[in-house]
């Protein structure tokens, strides 16, 4: 499996891997904790005790950045993957069903589509309090019209082709023809899409933790990392630099591996 | 031949990737000649084609070899140099006229678009120049056809109007390529014939790539037949065609005359497949008849192990009786039995057992397979779904069928997207056997497929049908194809099966008018056919626009019209035994005019 993929690929799984990783375990491997103030100094540079400084506030970025990567990580890949599970899926029932039933979930989806995430966000936020789990489904429910707008444009395609008129007249049942014959041939631009959505997700988080309504303080995902030592921007510090670095190498590998999967597919 | 030939090809060799989609191409055409390329798919003869005017599909690239055009060395020229050349020296006739034309544009426009760009003449001028085109090419009103757009004309229209876009600029070269190919016979006739006689005035030299031997005979003087990218054989069109020296000429040749003996398996009582009176069609349903009625009263029965041939040109209806058939169009009126019991109208409701009884097999297999799937995915589904084969019995099955078909059983594990497109026909034809139905409807399968691989395919289908007792339907737009094989022929027009016949009676002289049409339509491979073969002008009888009472459908079209009758009355049905056509003439009116003499 890994072998068949190109060397683009490969650094892409890698990176995914480590992120994976990092978001599973950093919190253990963290040197200190996540709001301790930990430094005299602000916008302290590498040092053995502090390997990627310190930030605005004299906590320590690394053990800051291993707290973050679980948000964005796990919620960033996690509303991308729920986003386009929802997604795909109502646009392969709708699609197949076709008639009312297409109109009323398209409809619906226009509606999701016309209410303001943000505003959203922040009426589920003071109804339920901020919680990663909310998070999770803020962003899902946020990107799955989009997903779902693709994905059913693919569909309507492919069912007007002779290989599912074919399915048809064998008296295939709608949920084969769904998931045997047009779902295989989605995959492609659905991943390409997924990869987009990640990067969305990441974005949208960071919005919402500058509201105060993301990730609470003292806990901070890697755009809000970014975001809280702007400050330290002039100074060049890697209080700034590290998160920002962090995210580059988790978006560029996820797009990497996924554009590896879709092309070797294709081919 | 002492004058210096127009054209003249040398060693030509053009390279995708280093690999040489062709070779060593050499041939020179006298000033004013006809020279055909012919060959299957991928034998590089557009390529070689296109090369005349210095052009590469991208990623090929002319890598040697000499193109000489009267003075001029094409291989030689710079961007801009070839851009004065095409469409003013060089001028280039597509396949397909439909994508060829820009449909938000008027058809004036664009047919005038080569005189503006090389500034030959005024707007005003080429107009004119234009009609008189229009005019040599027979086309309907040429003085106002221009204002139309393309989707306004017919098909035949199109490829003539391509015709006056190209020659507007007096080119010293014409390239034809496949100009036919996606037209009826009976539309094919009247371009060959315009095509031979405006080239003949325009005194152009033309390259003529074909794949179909018969049109080649009419239109060539002499023949490049192409294989592989290399040339097979050259010479002059009536000796190549009298003599083929070369194998691979030789096996084109056998290819165009499909002799399939049919014999019948012993028949039963209770035909398998019976069609009584169907009605079908697209769009709204007012008044039980549908908004865009395409099938009227068509019937046929077919007995097991049988074979009927559906032909007819495009719109006729073939593909919309097969998707009643198959129940994928419900059907307004009439009834489809199979085995004696009534099939439910459309999809909802028929048994599995029935699914299973009626297999389709679609016209184009490139998108008739699921391109994500590999044979054996695509293989094992029927064998899953019918018959609850799973694991080792449903792999040991596959590569049964694999053998059936001729494909060695490695070919299992390929992704379809990998196949050729004979092969991909033979993954389609073995999709549906897969099945193990009693009825197998063949729409088209030949149709996109080059002679040799088509005539196999037809073979393949036959050895079936004898094997397995499988009932054929075969429709088909080629009278030849049908005829070599079936038991009985149903001609469709207008959604109207005209005629009916058995083998016997079907290659006899006595037809419907528009069965003896298109027969007459089918090129033969004797050079002069063309210019001896008569257009029938049709009585100029038209049916009333609102008069949908069942008149004759064929009437607009008919040269034999009776007035006062065929206008007023809904055709008769005759039977004979052995035949039945719907027509007011009887059996001994049609022999008495034979509107073409018996070929």
């Amino acid at each position: 499996m890994i072998r068949a993929l190109p060397w683009s690929g490969r650094i892409g799984l890698g990176l995914v891997v480590f992120w994976l990783a990092v978001a599973l375990v950093g919190p253990w491997l963290a040197p200190h904790g996540v709001g301790d103030f930990v430094d005299m100094d602000v916008f302290s540079g590498l040092s053995a005790r502090f390997p990627l400084g310190s930030d605005y506030l004299g906590r320590d970025v690394f053990s800051r950045l291993l707290y973050g990567a679980r948000y964005t990580v796990l919620l960033g890949l996690g509303a991308a993957l729920l986003a386009s599970l929802m997604g795909t899926s109502l646009a392969l029932f709708s699609a197949v069903n076709g008639g009312w039933i297409d109109e009323v979930v398209s409809r619906a989806m226009d509606t999701l589509t016309s209410i303001p995430s943000k505003v959203l966000a922040l009426v589920l936020v003071a109804a339920f309090d901020s919680t990663l789990g909310l998070l999770l489904v803020i962003c899902a429910i946020t990107y799955a019209p989009g997903s779902f707008r693709i994905a059913r444009a693919l569909a309507m395609n492919l069912l007007q082709l002779d290989f599912v008129t074919a399915a048809r007249a064998r008296g295939e049942g709608k949920f084969y023809i769904a998931l045997g014959e047009v779902l295989p041939n989605m995959v492609g631009p659905l991943l390409a899409d997924l990869g987009l959505r990640c990067v969305f997700v990441v974005l949208l988080l960071s919005g919402l933790s500058f509201l105060g309504l993301g990730v609470q303080p003292p806990y901070a995902d890697l755009g809000s990392l970014v975001r809280e030592n702007i400050s330290g921007l002039s100074d060049g510090a890697p209080a700034i630099l590290a998160p920002a670095l962090a995210i580059a190498s988790l978006t560029v590998g996820a797009n990497l591996l996924i554009d590896a999967i879709r092309t070797g597919g294709d081919r | 031949m002492s004058e210096i030939p127009h054209v003249e090809v040398a060693g030509l060799t053009i390279t995708v990737g280093g690999h040489a989609i062709v070779s060593d191409v050499s041939f020179d055409v006298p000033r004013g000649q006809v020279l055909a390329l012919i060959g299957e798919s991928g034998s590089g003869k557009s390529t070689t084609a296109l090369a005349m005017m210095g052009y590469c599909r991208y990623g090929a690239r002319i890598t040697g070899g000499t193109l000489r055009l009267g003075e001029t060395q094409i291989e030689q020229l710079g961007d801009a140099a070839l851009a004065a050349l095409r469409g003013r020296r060089v001028a280039y006739i597509a396949q397909s006229a439909a994508s060829a034309f820009n449909p938000a544009r008027t058809i004036m426009d664009q047919v005038i678009e080569p005189a503006l760009i090389h500034k030959l003449m005024t707007a005003s001028q080429a107009r004119a120049k234009a009609i008189d085109l229009f005019t040599a090419l027979a086309l309907p009103s040429p003085e106002t056809i221009g204002a139309r757009y393309p989707h306004q004309v017919s098909g035949g229209q199109l490829q003539r109007l391509m015709a006056a876009m190209a020659l507007i600029t007096d080119p010293e070269l014409v390239i034809l390529d496949e100009p036919t190919t996606a037209l009826d016979v009976t539309t094919q006739i009247d371009v060959l014939k315009t095509f031979k006689t405006v080239l003949a005035k325009a005194q152009a030299t033309a390259i003529y790539v074909s794949h179909d031997l018969a049109v080649v005979a009419q239109m060539a003087d002499h023949i490049v037949v192409l294989h592989q990218g290399r040339v097979c054989e050259q010479g002059p069109a009536a000796a190549l065609l009298a003599d083929p020296g070369h194998a691979y000429t030789k096996s084109l040749l056998a290819a165009k005359h499909p002799a399939v003996p049919c014999e019948p398996i012993a028949a039963e009582d209770v035909p398998v497949l019976d069609v009584s009176g169907v009605y079908a069609g697209y769009g709204r349903m007012t008044a039980g008849s549908h908004a865009h009625p395409v099938l009227s009263d068509v019937s046929f029965s077919l007995a097991r192990g049988g074979t009927l041939g559906i032909i007819g040109e495009s719109g006729s209806g073939k593909s919309t009786l097969a998707r009643v058939i198959a129940g994928l169009l419900p059907r307004s009126h009439g009834w489809v039995k199979l085995n004696g019991k009534e099939l439910p109208l459309g999809l909802d409701g028929r048994t599995p057992e029935q699914f299973r009884s009626i297999q389709m097999v679609f016209q184009n297999a490139d998108t008739a397979l699921n391109p994500a799937h590999s044979v054996a995915t695509i293989l094992a589904r029927p064998l899953a779904f019918y018959h609850g084969l799973r694991g080792a019995r449903a792999r040991a099955r596959i590569e049964e069928l694999l053998s059936l078909i001729r494909l060695p059983r490695e070919m299992a594990d390929q992704p379809v997207r990998s196949l050729s497109g004979g092969q991909k026909q033979r993954v389609n034809l073995a999709r549906a056997l897969a099945a193990e139905p009693q009825v197998l409807l063949c729409d088209e399968v030949t149709s996109a497929l080059d002679t040799v691989v088509g005539a196999a395919i037809i073979d393949l289908i036959e050895d079936l049908r004898r094997q397995l007792g499988i009932a054929t339907v075969f429709i088909s737009h080629d009278i030849g194809a049908v005829q070599g094989f079936c038991e009985d022929v149903l001609v469709l027009y207008g959604g109207q099966g005209v005629e009916l016949a058995g083998s016997a009676s079907f290659s006899g002289p006595v037809h419907h008018p528009y069965t003896q049409i298109l027969r007459a339509s089918r090129p033969t491979m004797h050079a002069g056919w063309l210019e001896s073969t008569k257009t029938p002008r049709p009585t100029g009888l038209v049916p009333k626009p609102d008069a949908r009472d069942g008149l004759c459908r064929f009437l607009a079209r008919c040269p034999v019209a009776i007035p006062d009758v065929c206008n007023r009355l809904p055709p008769r049905q005759n039977t004979i035994p052995g035949q039945k056509w719907l027509c007011h003439h009887d059996h001994d009116a049609l022999a008495a005019h034979a509107i073409f003499p018996g070929d």
